[in-house]
């Protein structure tokens, strides 16, 4: 049942990579998500490759993990890359057709942007892959402490995450309690056209939905009785440590990031 | 001795247009240290009983006294850190994403330090034997593995009274006696007081005393000997009888003679074997 678990296809490990505090790791990747559009030339680009391509390598996990994280999108990208190279004009004219043409500046655009998407992918699938989903949690809430201020009710989204987090597995096995007494009703799952399938799953949702319920409001009286009264003056139990090799990332990051200044177009 | 809870005429309904409130006028007192099974059919009012303890539910009317605090909006967090609850799901009390989150949950709720709760956490797991499993997700762990967490969870807190809302009822048998044999040690090392919530009539038969509550009302009161001696009155209530209570009455039908005080399981053995010798 776990093993089916798309959703934070952590690999356990003990890589730099992932012992560095998730605070970098998750700080790290969404600049990454920003600096890229820096990047507009070849030099740009190859120096952005060359940084993602280390850490993945720094990571210890296997190419393929990377390459699959890409297959889902995979349309999402053509698609965006065939309106790109048909749509932006500029440099030599190889076909026009009304307002499609096929020009060199397409081309290289459409290159660019394929390439953007691929690091972006690897290194939001390197985040992943290297950080456990709970650390992750962490990493946000102590990010996202600021918000406080504006009366963001940080720490009670932070539990939320992770009681979602834990909970994953308990209704997947759940899922598949009801599939398997619906089975035995006589439902039939994944079978027929869409239509048909989209239906089956009508008897699945209302069930789990109702127990659902039920166990939320069985937990939060649990958490009641175990003195849980909001988020405000709980001290943690989980601990984030910052190491040197962390202040390192942000330091490669910051000159990475200035030499994509210092070598874009 | 010290009373460490009483409960002075409770009434409370679900809502209000019910005609059978659910406590209807129930008063107790519990004795420091004493380990209190409370018995009854379904719908008795055996777990409204229970979270009126820790303020979970408020009552109508009538009053409840924890540690001689009477309970009030502003002291129910201070009485809950004194009155640990576990439930009856395993899965659906467990907030952490590991053991030892988990058990730290409460800590974190009354703002113990780091360093401490670190100390207290693997105190309490020590205890429940579920120490190596500390780093384990809640998942890959069998119901009375969870139960044993959820119990370190109130361990952890220290309270003085543990009760147990029908906390074996979902588990097989021996995630069952692993859970009361775990209490059971515990409430001998730290002097507990144990209100258990119960439909496992061999648990509640080594209880110091039993509760039997029927539509609302505390009915019958008394020693287990004293209960479970007159069985056909817990049979027509739908109870169960436990094991030598059974026993007793399949050798009545058969023609022999028995004692008509209840025995515990080792004194029928006792007597069985007294028995069996003289013929």
């Amino acid at each position: 049942m776990m093993e089916k678990l798309i959703f934070g296809r952590y690999i356990p490990g003990t890589s730099w990579i992932h012992r560095l505090d998730p605070r970098a790791k998750l700080l790290s990747t969404i600049l990454f998500i920003f600096v890229i559009f820096l990047a507009n030339n070849w030099q740009t680009y190859l120096l952005l490759f060359i940084f993602v391509l280390t850490a993945v390598l720094l990571s210890e996990i296997k190419f393929s993990f990377f390459i699959n994280g890409i297959k889902p999108m995979i349309w999402l990208i053509l698609f965006t890359v065939i309106l790109q190279v048909l749509f932006t004009g500029g440099g030599e004219v190889y076909f026009q057709w009304g307002i499609l043409m096929l020009t060199s500046q397409g081309l290289l655009n459409g290159v660019f942007i394929f390439c953007r998407f691929v690091l972006i992918i690897f290194m939001s699938t390197l985040l992943t892959l290297t950080t456990m989903p709970l650390s992750l949690t962490d990493a946000l809430e102590y990010l996202m402490r600021p918000l406080i201020a504006l009366k963001v009710p940080v720490y009670e989204i932070a539990l939320m995450l992770s009681i979602a987090l834990r909970f994953v597995p308990t209704l997947m096995d759940e899922t598949e309690k009801i599939m398997n007494a619906q089975r035995a009703r006589g439902v039939d799952f994944g079978e027929g056209n869409v239509f048909q399938q989209m239906k089956a799953i009508v008897p699945l949702l209302i069930p789990l939905f109702v127990s659902s319920f039920n166990r939320a409001e069985e937990l939060a009286t649990a958490m009641e009785a175990r003195g849980y009264s909001g988020g405000e003056g709980r001290t943690k139990f989980r601990k984030l440590d910052w190491s040197a090799s962390d202040t390192l990332v942000m330091v490669v990051f910051v000159l990475i990031t200035a030499a994509l200044v210092f070598l874009r177009n | 001795m010290n009373k460490i809870i009483t409960l002075n005429n409770l009434i409370y309904k679900y809502d209000e247009t019910s005609i059978r409130p659910a406590l209807n006028g129930v008063s107790l007192e519990i004795e420091e240290g004493e380990w209190i099974a409370i018995i009854g059919p379904n719908g008795s009012g055996k777990s409204t009983l229970a979270k009126t303890i820790n303020g979970l539910i408020a009552p109508d009317s009538g009053e409840v006294f924890v540690d001689q605090l009477a309970l009030t909006e502003e002291n129910i967090w201070e009485i809950r850190e004194k009155v640990g609850m576990v439930f009856q799901n395993p899965d659906n009390q467990f907030v952490g994403s590991t053991v030892q989150d988990d058990v730290a949950f409460g800590l974190e709720n009354q703002a113990v330090p780091r360093d401490e709760m670190l100390k207290r956490v693997e105190s309490a797991l020590s205890q429940v034997k579920m120490l190596d499993f500390k780093e384990r997700e809640p998942a890959r762990l069998s119901g009375g593995q969870k139960q044993r967490v959820a119990i370190a969870g109130v361990v952890a807190i220290a309270p003085k009274i543990i009760i147990l809302d029908e906390a074996t009822s979902m588990l097989d048998p021996q995630g069952r006696q692993e859970v009361i044999e775990t209490v059971q040690q515990i409430k001998e090392k730290e002097n507990l007081t144990v209100i258990s919530i119960t439909h496992d009539i061999d648990e509640a038969a080594n209880a110091n005393r039993v509760l039997v509550m029927q539509e609302g009302k505390l009915v019958k009161e008394g020693t287990p000997q004293e209960i479970f001696s007159n069985g056909d009155q817990l049979i027509d209530m739908g109870l169960d009888l436990p094991f030598p209570e059974k026993l007793k009455v399949a050798l009545e039908e058969r023609g022999i003679k028995v004692p008509e005080t209840y025995l515990t399981e080792e004194g029928m053995v006792e007597w069985l074997w007294t028995l069996l010798s003289k013929k």
